[in-house]
């Protein structure tokens, strides 16, 4: 079988959308660089650079989707969007409801999230839960290439605005240009699983909102994106020598959310854990309790997220950011019986 | 301007033997422009700075223990590790740095704002890259620094390069003009020259001070590093052997592909792959004459005895802040 990296399956499924749909074009900073395989197959009039201006080239996007175009907007890194975020909120996410449902901007804005490798508050954080919270966004984050391949192809046909974030410890290309390119022994705690994995020899769009059950247990469901998922299940096989049964579901999409089978996983196992890269407050993890909640399922809850602005310092980062020992620690926590059953 | 490059030289090192994690920006190349503005600076004036601070916080006089110490992420460096080399921050020095590229723009007016204020008098300089000067942000600090009459000095470090873009490839008109229009007078000068730069600065700051308003200060410059440290241009223009088949690989069989554009576009899209390393291969950072620390030291080429002492007493200065840090972290 075929295998990739993370970054090669998102580029590879971009490269056989443009030779489907001449709709599609590129453009975003230093992409004549970062995408310069695609640009010398398709041209500099569908691969292009930008100026450091995002909020004007977001926004040309965004326009350039409403007339016709299926532009796939680059962001150097999701923290940058701060400084075009107009763009998203209100725009792209408004055109269909203000159009009364008669008009769509389907760009696709692809940018690196994440941390891990040091690089500090304005240049790792996560972000999806966000932009996730803007009705009219559809944010995805893939796991794995096989995944991130196929979502990227489900974005590109997508008829609205999609936020495709790639993590950068998932992604060896992003890795090498931003810290391990020029020297040979810096390390960083790469999840093997997701930075290169099989892909089909044909990509085929997967469902947007659709989770997927990446490991089967009785005891705890364990719901992730991103690295967490990675992080979860190496928890997960830690406590399964300790007979403890954990379940992990990887949401793959943020919004729409996949709530019918958030449900039914945690419905079965009556403890949910949220692995939550993003910031604890107001995200993701509390989204995910609401709807279990206005379900009516029973459950215990948990949750391990970042709570602070990421540090610079490996050491206090690798504490700040979801790791395997805190998770393992929250599952052990959640087993025991003296905490409350919500719901 | 030695101490810093001495400075960053080691930083250099210690970002090769993995001490150092992340990205690393350094500003080797553009001491010449740093050191010639702050010459002009007192104790109540206000630095804005981008994500290459290091050598203007050395320069205005920040320890540079805690310094280094930040940058290897001890929590008893300068910001207590959560910093960094991008987001280093001096409350007693009034100096603030950003990753956000344009970001120096709305946080010099800020600081020139409050010194209306509070500290008539006190200027802010504003230190950023050409790049940046496409930023909506920086544009409009422009215009709101005219129409306030801030005491702002906006010190624009042209090394043309936007990260690995060539700045001229997508930048409308001439970035002098451009802050003329936006009502701010400016200058531009040979930043690897320090005298030029000292002489320009003096007006521009002594005019701020005076409550003129603002003024644009573009020097320029070469990065002898690129944008960071690993710089992909760099590398393969450094270590061909190792680096271009990464890159060439790919490419070729991306170029070969059935279905795509015209050969005509493909070709067109190659050659502007090949321009941004054959440009990095033509780049003046090689020509010694754009090395700041060799022009000036050819300029004091005349009490040699006394260049060379000071020179000793700096690499002393430096080599001892590089081993008490260091045996710190043996400890």
């Amino acid at each position: 079988m075929k295998t990739m990296s993370f970054t090669q399956a998102v580029d590879d499924a971009i490269s056989q959308a443009m030779a489907d749909d001449l709709r599609i074009v590129v453009f975003g900073e230093d992409i004549p660089l970062l995408r310069r395989d695609l640009l010398v197959r398709f041209g500099p009039k569908r691969v292009r650079g930008t100026p450091i201006s995002e909020s004007a080239f977001l926004g040309a996007g965004v326009a350039a989707a409403m007339a016709g175009l299926r532009p796939i907007v680059e962001i150097y890194m999701v923290d940058f969007l701060g400084v075009c975020m107009d763009a998203l909120l209100n725009h792209a996410s408004k055109v269909e409801a203000f159009s009364g449902g008669k008009w769509t901007a389907p760009v696709v804005v692809r940018a690196p999230c994440g941390g891990g490798y040091g690089d500090g508050g304005q240049h790792e954080q996560s972000l999806w839960g966000w932009l996730a919270h803007i009705p009219g966004l559809t944010v995805v984050v893939p796991s794995i290439p096989a995944d991130a391949g196929s979502l990227m192809l489900a974005a590109l046909q997508h008829d609205g605005p999609v936020i495709f974030l790639e993590h950068k410890l998932l992604s060896e290309t992003w890795l090498e240009f931003l810290g391990s390119g020029g020297r040979r022994n810096i390390e960083y705690d790469v999840p093997a699983q997701g930075t290169r994995g099989p892909v089909p020899r044909m990509w085929e769009p997967l469902p947007i909102g659709k989770a997927v059950l990446r490991r089967e247990g009785t005891d705890v469901t364990v719901v992730s994106v991103g690295v967490g998922v990675h992080r979860a299940m190496e928890a997960a096989e830690i406590l399964e020598k300790e007979k403890t049964s954990v379940a992990v579901l990887d949401l793959r999409t943020i919004a729409p959310l996949d709530k019918t089978t958030l449900c039914e996983m945690v419905a079965q196992t009556g403890r949910l854990l949220v692995v939550d890269e993003d910031y604890e407050g107001f995200g993701l993890s509390g989204e995910l309790a609401a709807v279990l909640l206005e379900a009516d399922i029973p459950f215990k809850y948990a949750r391990v997220c970042t709570q602070t602005t990421i540090p610079y310092a490996r050491s206090m980062e690798d504490h700040i950011l979801p790791n395997v020992e805190r998770i393992r620690r929250a599952i052990i926590e959640l087993l025991q019986p003296t905490r409350n059953t919500r719901g | 301007m030695l101490k810093s490059r001495l400075f960053e030289e080691t930083v250099t090192q210690l970002w090769k033997d993995g001490l150092i994690s992340g990205e690393m920006h350094l500003g080797t190349g553009e001491e010449a422009i740093i050191a010639g503005v702050l010459a002009h600076l007192g104790a109540d004036d206000a630095m804005a700075l981008d994500h290459r601070g290091t050598a203007a916080l050395l320069m205005r006089g920040v320890n540079p223990i805690l310094i280094l110490r930040e940058l290897l992420g001890k929590p008893n460096g300068l910001c207590g590790g959560m910093g960094g080399h991008m987001h280093l921050f001096s409350k007693p020095h009034l100096a603030a740095s950003s990753g956000i590229v344009g970001a120096e723009g709305p946080t010099a007016a800020g600081f020139a704002l409050a010194a209306q204020y509070l500290n008539p008098g006190a200027v802010t300089v504003a230190f950023f890259g050409e790049g940046a000067m496409n930023q909506g942000m920086l544009m409009e600090s422009i215009n709101l620094a005219a129409t306030w009459r801030l005491p702002l000095v906006f010190v624009c470090k042209d090394d043309r390069w936007s990260i690995t873009t060539q700045s001229d490839s997508v930048t409308g008109g001439d970035l002098n003009d451009r802050a003329q229009w936006l009502g701010v007078p400016g200058v531009c000068v040979d930043g690897r020259d320090v005298t030029e730069v000292w002489e320009a600065a003096q007006k521009a700051i002594m005019r701020a001070r005076a409550g003129e308003g603002p003024f644009f200060l573009r020097a320029k410059c070469v990065h002898f590093e690129g944008h960071f440290l690993g710089y992909q241009l760099l590398r393969a223009v450094r270590n061909p052997l190792r680096e271009m088949p990464k890159i060439s690989i790919p490419l070729t069989q991306s170029f070969l592909r059935t279905s795509g554009a015209s050969w005509r576009e493909r070709v067109g899209g190659l050659k502007s792959v090949l321009s941004a390393v054959l440009s990095t291969l033509r780049d003046p950072r090689k020509d010694p004459d754009s090395d700041p620390l060799r022009r000036t030291r050819s300029a004091l080429q005349s009490d040699r005895t006394r260049l060379e002492a000071l020179e000793d007493e700096v690499k002393h200065e430096v080599d001892n802040i590089i081993a008490m840090t260091m045996e710190e972290e043996s400890l």
